[in-house]
């Protein structure tokens, strides 16, 4: 039973997270609205004045708007697809009973711990350079060309470094998951002769189905944002082949200092973030209740 | 487990295993490896594995020509310092929504978590002009601001499911006996909450430490965490794989470290509970 005095301070313990998260939410939301709506540059300090919709226009008839969707949208398809494949089946290997479990734990989940400049730099250098690279030393000693990946095939590239760094995430998830499955049910299946793959398709599948659909959410919301990876290897070329949503506005505000032209990139990149958040809320507020 | 595994089978699984685990760990492995080898052995054709002459001049040039350790530095400050100052926010809060619920608590969780989901992006360019006219840009304090509510909400959400799992008649207990509300905060819940905010304490250090988009957005020379003073790499100077692997590893093995303790608060940490 809670009483009144300790409602009354419960609220006032509450209060500042909200306080604070509320200026943080609506102060440079705000902004950015406000912003969309203006010509403003900074290199013409003192020109601000009224555009309206322009800043909209202008965006969305720019061609690299339409090539920053589709590479947003292929990144963040790309990485899933690998990581929630590959995360299911190295979830059910780590599952297996096998000498050294714990440290092939530690060493599969190892790649989320690198900080995001860190690991582009490295496979840029160190695996993909077409010169010194350790993938050039490889092809060549089959007796192949070495493939220049961040020029040929650049975004590909980008999609492999992020996926390595998120394909540890979902197996960590989704062998988190696997491990709550009651292994008493599997064995009935297997006694009552049920193969391998139907094992896996009718039973462990749909166990996991949550966890997948919570990896999905929570990767999609990152992914969206990847910026540093991009900066860091192509710069968001050759031309606009890597350039995402987020590193396009990066580009327009910071670069091109076109202050009203990025903040309306930034309200776009919001209601996309939006229609995948409404998804994730729902999924977690259930889980709430349960 | 009652099921029976052959020893032959578990050999085979054993093998594959170790093979993925190795695979993907490789580039980590590779990058340590790199870090004692001279720039020349570095680029060398085929690439020298255990055979060479282990150096650690690396370590020490990464240091003289550019300061290293005060990234390093920022980089404490700025994770620790961002969550030192989330938990002193959150502790309060989260505590009052699990043990005070009201009609309204399950909103307000609901409502701090959608605010994690607006991107980066999204605010960049007021919260840069914000920072320049405040004289922010380019310090920790303005680090530290941005990375505390930013994972604010994740601090709150992580709090909030470690104390639901206290049993509230501990707590009545105690009011039974007498027990004031400051000395059940003090002598009763906090002992039973230490082990779940020292987990948030050590996932939300991971995600500060290793966050890369303000950290490059707000920083130039000064307050620049690793995260950036990495990115200087991407203009390549001649020799400098021996010299990026030096830097990299001190960068990344402090946080690797501390990852592998926290694995398992790490999955309730990131799904909000929603995967346990």
């Amino acid at each position: 039973m809670a009483t009144k005095a300790s409602k009354t301070a419960a609220r006032l313990m509450i209060s500042p997270a909200v306080i604070l998260l509320l200026m943080w939410m609506i102060v440079p939301l705000a902004m950015t609205v406000y912003f969309s709506l203006l010509r403003y540059n900074l290199l013409m300090p003192g020109m601000e004045s009224w555009a309206g919709f322009e800043n909209y226009q202008y965006f969305f008839s720019d061609p690299a708007f339409t090539s920053a969707l589709v590479n947003t949208l292929l990144l963040v398809g790309g990485v899933l697809f690998v990581s929630v494949v590959g995360g299911v089946l190295i979830a059910l290997l780590l599952d297996q009973d096998f000498w050294g479990q714990g440290i092939v734990r530690l060493l599969v989940l190892a790649p989320f711990f690198v900080m995001p400049t860190v690991s582009a730099l490295v496979w840029k250098n160190m695996f993909m350079n077409p010169v010194n690279g350790i993938f050039a030393w490889l092809f060549k000693s089959v007796g192949l060309q070495p493939f220049d990946f961040l020029t040929a095939a650049p975004l590909m590239s980008i999609i492999g470094i992020v996926s390595w760094q998120w394909l540890p995430f979902a197996s960590l998830i989704l062998l988190t998951a696997m491990q709550s499955l009651d292994s008493e049910q599997l064995e009935a299946a297997e006694m009552d002769g049920a193969p391998p793959l139907k094992r896996f398709w009718f039973i462990i599948l749909p166990h996991l189905s949550r966890a997948i659909t919570v990896v999905i959410l929570i990767e999609t919301i990152f992914l969206l944002s990847v910026f540093a990876e991009i900066l860091v290897t192509t710069n968001g070329g050759p031309g606009t082949a890597t350039t995402n949503l987020t590193f396009l506005v990066y580009v327009q505000s910071l670069l091109q200092f076109d202050v009203g032209l990025g903040s309306a990139g930034g309200v776009v990149a919001i209601i996309l973030a939006n229609i995948v958040a409404i998804f994730l809320m729902r999924m977690i507020g259930k889980n709430l209740d349960a | 487990m009652a099921r029976a595994i052959t020893p032959r089978r578990k050999a085979i699984t054993t093998v594959i295993a170790w093979t993925i685990g190795l695979l993907i760990f490789f580039p980590i492995f590779w990058t340590v490896l790199t870090s004692f080898k001279t720039e020349a052995e570095a680029v060398a054709t085929p690439p020298r594995f255990l055979m060479f002459d282990w150096t650690l001049e690396n370590y020490a040039t990464v240091q003289e020509r550019s300061n290293y350790f005060r990234h390093f530095w920022n980089s404490v400050v700025i994770s620790l310092g961002s969550t030192v100052i989330g938990l002193i926010i959150a502790i309060p809060a989260a505590w009052a929504m699990a043990f005070v619920p009201g009609k309204r608590t399950k909103d307000v969780l609901m409502w701090m978590l959608s605010t994690k989901m607006l991107p980066p992006v999204g605010v960049l360019v007021p919260l840069y002009l914000l920072f320049r006219d405040t004289g922010l840009l380019d310090t920790r304090t303005g680090l530290v601001i941005v990375l505390t509510l930013i994972n604010l909400p994740i601090i709150i959400w992580m709090l909030y499911t470690y104390f639901r799992e206290i049993p509230g008649e501990i707590l009545e207990a105690a009011r039974m006996d007498g027990a004031t509300l400051r000395s059940e905060i003090l002598y009763v819940l906090t002992p039973m909450a230490v082990p779940g905010i020292a987990s948030t304490l050590l996932l939300n250090v991971i995600l500060a430490w290793n966050e890369a988009f303000w950290t490059l957005n707000l920083t130039a020379a000064n307050a620049a965490p690793l995260t950036a003073f990495i990115a200087s790499y991407s203009s390549p100077e001649g020799l400098f794989y021996a010299k990026l692997s030096a830097a990299s590893t001190m960068a990344i093995a402090p946080i690797l470290i501390l990852g592998w303790f926290s694995q398992k608060q790490l999955v309730r940490g990131l799904t909000f509970g929603a995967v346990k």
